[in-house]
């Protein structure tokens, strides 16, 4: 204990705070949790473990409404996903081995923008922009919107990779007799790719997530799992919403460890 | 060198600017083939900038590179018969060693195995073949810098470009990696254009050395050429060591120029330029064709007194304070000392010149 003073490195009273923090954010994700697996049909009273709810959400009244927007969600987001970071990986790529042209920062600003921007600013002048265009509401719009916010989440996690690759390693390719797009495509895509898939599953959650741009650009009769669950909640809370929540929350947590998992075998290379 | 040799190089009045800074200026030279040619040069002298001219990484602002007698400015580096050791070897991280030293091959348009197996034999050459499956970053600094070797050797290129690759290694294994190199251009016959700011290294390693400082060429000559006829003072104060006394030229007479040094001392040294009456210039002689004696030994012996003895292994280096001018730094090898003589500190002696060892510098 003595020698805990000496240790600079530690500030005392920092952990009592950490536990506070940890308690706030994740307090109510272990009470949706733990209810979603309560064999009752109020959402207060606990009356035992049981996985009714599940078996709910697949086969119940409403399993029709959320497996239609289920699957709306998942195609979206890997449509979605797929292409923002196609757009993202070739966007990075021009802005960062073009050499310093003068537009270069304006460039990064505008693509990075999107993030900071509220997000019912972007909804509206989404859903502006299509009613100027005169596209029908629906499954394309929402795809559309979705691609669109998805590329400066994608971005980031890419352009932050291959500004760490140093260009001499594409030069060398190309001293060894390799095209151009054979340096791309054999040299740096790979040195890449740990940023191109965090940047995919960045995408794919927030694409999955994403709730006030699709409500505003959707029209009506199609939902998203956000969407339907926010409709279903509008008529009261049950149990079901919270296994449904647990579910996304399992993809999620799921997403997010691959993602780890992919740059941490990376770095340890 | 005879003029008969194949050029393999030849860099015409080459001007590299970046905006209003001048990387390059007017560079002019020939690389003989086979040969093994050195850029030398203090950090920012415009060495890389040529290389990389030459790998056609960079274009070139004014003037034209010739390979083999062709102009290269519209050749993209991957249809340059030219490969380079990078300065920080950028070895593909997620190949293969032996993936690595077949891509160039692979790139070339040979078959897989057919690339693999030669890649096998060029591995080979730099003792690496029990590391052919490791990825680059599972190697020692050294053996990294043997794959990129190999890396660029493989496709048996007409000119190999090294850009400074042993600096980042130890002074024992650059010793070795020294030797192993000059022997790996002996034994492929290839051109070597070898980038470095070491000159000790420059001097045993190479047939012919460009000395560059702020993007100019100061001297273009064999190792011996270059360091016993410096031809201005930044060669002869970056190559070796040497004494510079500046001095007035009084006289020239066959070929050699008359000078005082002042407090009425004469000096006279050999000039390969014109030189003016009355001009202000400097005498370098190197410390080792100086030697001390206690009586004068002819008329342009220095007056100074010891100050003090260094040993260093080989030799011993000694300071001498002249009464008049400068410092001397006299040097004395240990196999010379019959004929020379170590003198204590606080001795009286007189320097001397061996014969012909003094140059005139005019710049
Ligand atoms: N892309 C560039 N833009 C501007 N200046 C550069 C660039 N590359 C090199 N320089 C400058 O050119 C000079 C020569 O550089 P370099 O050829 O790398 O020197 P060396 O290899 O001899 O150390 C340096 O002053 C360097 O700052
Ligand atoms: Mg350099």
């Amino acid at each position: 204990m003595r020698r805990a003073k000496l240790d600079i490195k530690s500030y005392p009273g920092f952990f009592a705070i950490t536990l506070v923090c940890l308690l706030i954010l994740y307090a109510p994700l272990l009470v949706v949790t733990v209810y979603s697996l309560n064999d009752s049909n109020s959402i207060t009273n606990w009356e035992g473990v049981s996985l009714r709810w599940y078996v709910d959400v697949f086969s119940g009244p409403e399993s029709q409404k959320f497996k239609a927007a289920a699957w709306n969600s998942f195609t979206i987001a890997i449509i979605a996903a797929t292409v923002a970071t196609t757009i993202a990986t070739l966007a990075a790529t021009a802005m960062i081995r073009s050499g310093a042209f003068k537009l270069r920062s304006l460039s990064f600003g505008l693509i990075s923008l999107p993030l900071m921007v509220p997000e019912i600013v972007l909804a509206v002048a989404t859903l502006i922009f299509f009613n100027s265009v005169g596209f029908t509401r629906g499954y394309g719009t929402i795809l559309i919107a979705h691609i669109a916010f998805c590329i400066p989440f994608a971005y980031l996690p890419i352009a932050a990779r291959m500004q760490g690759i140093d260009a001499s390693y594409e030069q060398a390719a190309q001293d060894l007799y390799a095209t151009k797009r054979q340096a791309f495509t054999r040299i740096l895509l790979p040195m890449m790719m740990p940023g191109v898939i965090s940047g995919f599953l960045l995408a794919f959650i927030v694409s999955l997530d994403d709730f006030i741009i699709t409500n505003f650009v959707k029209g009506a009769g199609i939902e998203t799992l956000p969407t339907a669950i926010f409709g279903s909640v509008k008529q009261g809370i049950k149990p079901n919403i919270m296994a449904i929540s647990t579910l996304l929350l399992g993809v999620s947590i799921l997403l997010v460890t691959i993602s780890y998992v992919v740059s941490k075998s990376e770095k340890t290379k | 060198m005879s003029d008969s040799r194949k050029i393999a190089i030849d860099v015409r009045g080459a001007v590299k600017r970046y905006g209003d800074f001048t990387a390059l200026n007017t560079v002019s030279l020939s690389i003989y083939d086979n040969e093994f040619f050195t850029l030398l040069g203090p950090s920012g002298c415009g060495k890389t900038t040529l290389l990389r001219m030459i790998a056609g990484f960079e274009e070139v602002t004014e003037g034209a590179i010739f390979l083999f007698g062709d102009e290269i400015a519209d050749l993209p580096p991957n249809k340059r018969p030219v490969n380079t050791v990078f300065q920080n070897y950028a070895l593909f991280p997620q190949m293969t060693v032996l993936d690595n030293v077949a891509f160039g091959l692979e790139m070339r348009g040979q078959s897989r195995p057919e690339s693999r197996r030669a890649a096998g034999e060029m591995l080979e050459l730099v003792q690496l073949s029990d590391f052919a499956s490791r990825r680059p970053a599972q190697l020692s600094g050294g053996q990294q810098q043997r794959v990129a070797l190999a890396r660029a050797l493989a496709p048996k290129p007409k000119v190999l470009l090294l850009d400074e690759p042993l600096s980042a290694l130890d002074l024992k294994l650059r010793k070795a990696m020294q030797m192993e190199l000059k022997h790996l251009q002996r034994e492929t016959g290839i051109t070597f254009i070898f980038v470095t700011h070491d000159q000790e290294e420059a001097l045993t390693m190479s047939d012919r050395i460009a000395v560059m400082s702020a993007g100019a060429l100061q001297q273009l000559g064999a190792a011996r050429d270059i360091y016993e006829r410096p031809h201005n003072m930044f060669v002869a104060d970056f190559i070796g060591e040497t004494n510079l006394l500046e001095v007035t030229v009084r006289e020239v007479r066959d070929g050699r120029a008359i000078c005082s040094l002042g407090g009425g001392h004469i000096l006279s040294g050999k000039s390969d330029q014109e030189v003016r009456i009355g001009a202000r210039v400097h005498i370098s002689v190197r410390p080792e064709r100086l030697f001390m004696s206690d009586a004068p030994t002819d008329a342009e012996g220095l007056r100074g007194r010891v100050r003090e003895n260094i040993f260093a292994g080989t030799d011993i280096t000694t300071l001498v304070d002249l009464d008049e001018g400068p410092n001397l730094v006299v040097r004395t090898s240990n196999s010379d000392r019959g004929n020379k003589r170590i003198f204590e500190p606080g001795s009286a002696v007189y320097v001397n010149m061996e014969q012909e060892a003094a140059r005139l510098l005019m710049d």
